[in-house]
């Protein structure tokens, strides 16, 4: 790992990079089971396309983020300083909280809101998992019907969306590909 | 344009806009705070829209603004102009052709699709603000999920008037949990916010953000003995002789004359174009109707 390659990676065009990272990320947090392409940013080491555009699109010196034990490097906090200047933060303290689903538990260690302050709350960025391997169906708000979405534990997620309106909400990556999963939605376990 | 970064806004606080709209999607109808920056307009001018459309766009989008329906009043042109350059995004007056539609006070009369997105302009996003001024009671109240006041405001209508006369800025409980003010739409629009497309709120000297995602269940609120009522002046465009679209009225002269006219104009322009006539139709202007704001 070199200094060279904290420097890379970051937005060749932040403004319209980040608009459409962004336009990424409300479409699936609006509609929990569809998946979106979500490009530009490349972190060093430890996290895909779609995780670390995602950083590159919402991070910055306001918000602090947790990075679970098997994404942590120096190389990505090299990475994640230089092009967001987002503090590197305990779990119980962070905005956004990144890494594999194991690394990341358990999860009541991160912020839920409080019931007059809702949104302050964590949002975690699970990356890794077969986004096309639906194992959940998914009632609620953004949902016509229903929607069918792959969730590391469905067990988990049921008890996060008892909490409503408190709780955390999920974005999940794979490679270019991004889906959510709000506390807002019903789970039920499929197959 | 190479003035300005791209939307106007720096790029902190657009990020900062956006967690807050992705908070508010993951909590329907709850009011995010942001940091609502100065505009380049008065407050009370679309601030707070002006201020998520900016983190909304992207050079690909075709923008649409209205205000209580009209695109051609002052208000909305210079909101259009104001992203034409500030962001080169195109602009259109055509409710199809717009990817994302920022409005005053209004919904389209067109059905929205799931690739759009709507922005709101919202001046008092706290639907319990004039019944309980002090913002720490109202938080609690929604904490609480106390909203027996607004029953009461409602009651006290049908007790003075004998109907519910609230006729704009009709409370909403979105997906069952928050009451919210839907913006000073009238509430002849308030069923029309289980749609297809994302609503967004933006309310910039409030500094509130919140949002509505595709096919959220959005009651107003009502009795069984008095239910909610979608409310318009009962007569046809004038214009386009439209009996489904909701109407302005304007007094045409000293004598108690007046018009009913579609307050959406491009669905008025569109009707006429396919040749649809209304009372006064013939000697209608060819563009479009008068505002009555």
């Amino acid at each position: 790992m070199t200094q060279l390659d904290i420097y890379s990676g970051g937005f060749a065009d932040p403004a319209v990079a980040a608009a459409h990272g962004f336009r990424a990320a409300m479409d699936v947090m609006a509609r929990p089971g569809e998946i979106r392409t979500l490009t530009g940013g490349e972190a060093p080491e430890g996290l895909g396309i779609a995780a670390a555009s995602l950083l590159l699109t919402l991070c910055d010196p306001e918000t602090g983020i947790y990075l679970a034990t098997d994404v942590d490097s120096a190389g990505l906090r090299g990475w994640l300083t230089f092009h967001t200047g987002a503090p590197i933060v305990p779990a119980a303290e962070a905005d956004f909280a990144v890494g594999g689903w194991a690394a990341l538990m358990p999860i009541d260690q991160y912020r839920i809101g409080t019931s007059e302050y809702p949104d302050r709350s964590a949002t975690l960025v699970v990356e890794g998992g077969d986004l096309a391997a639906p194992n959940a169906r998914l009632t609620g708000p953004g949902i016509k019907d229903s929607a069918q979405m792959y969730l590391p534990d469905v067990a988990l997620m049921q008890r996060n969306s008892m909490l409503y309106p408190l709780g955390v909400d999920f974005f999940f990556t794979s490679g270019s590909q991004v889906a959510a999963l709000p506390r807002s939605s019903q789970i039920q376990s499929e197959g | 344009m190479s003035d300005y970064n791209f939307a106007y806004l720096d790029e902190q606080t657009k990020r900062m806009i956006r967690r807050a709209i992705l908070k508010g999607l993951a909590i329907p109808g709850y009011q995010v705070p942001f940091a609502s920056r100065e505009m380049p307009m008065p407050y009370g001018w679309g601030t707070g829209g002006v201020q998520v459309s900016a983190a909304a766009l992207t050079p690909d989008d075709t923008l649409k603004v209205i205000d209580q329906g009209a695109d051609d009043t002052t208000n909305a042109v210079s909101i259009r102009k104001f992203f034409e350059r500030t962001a080169g995004v195109a602009t259109t007056e055509e409710t199809e052709k717009a990817s994302i539609i920022q409005t005053r006070h209004r919904i389209p009369e067109a059905t929205l699709r799931e690739d759009q997105i709507i922005v709101y302009q919202v001046p008092i996003p706290e639907p319990l603000r004039f019944l309980e001024p002090r913002e720490t009671e109202t938080r609690k109240m929604h904490a609480l999920e106390e909203y027996g006041l607004m029953h009461v405001k409602l009651y006290e209508d049908i007790s003075q008037h004998g109907s519910i006369a609230t006729s704009y800025a009709y409370p909403v409980k979105v997906e069952g949990r928050y009451v919210m003010d839907p913006s000073p739409i009238p509430k002849f629009d308030n069923p029309k916010m289980e749609m297809a497309a994302i609503q967004l709120f933006g309310a910039g000297r409030e500094q509130r953000i919140y949002a509505v995602p595709p096919y959220t269940k959005v009651v107003s609120l009502d009795f069984e003995d008095y239910p909610f009522e979608a409310t318009k002046a009962d007569h046809a465009c004038d214009l386009c002789a439209a009996e489904d679209s909701y109407l302005d009225e304007v007094i045409m002269d000293d004598a108690g004359g007046r018009m009913f006219v579609c307050s959406d104009t491009d669905y008025c322009r569109a009707r006429r174009e396919a040749g649809h006539v209304g009372r006064l139709g013939s000697d209608a202007p060819l563009t479009t109707g008068p505002e009555a704001a």
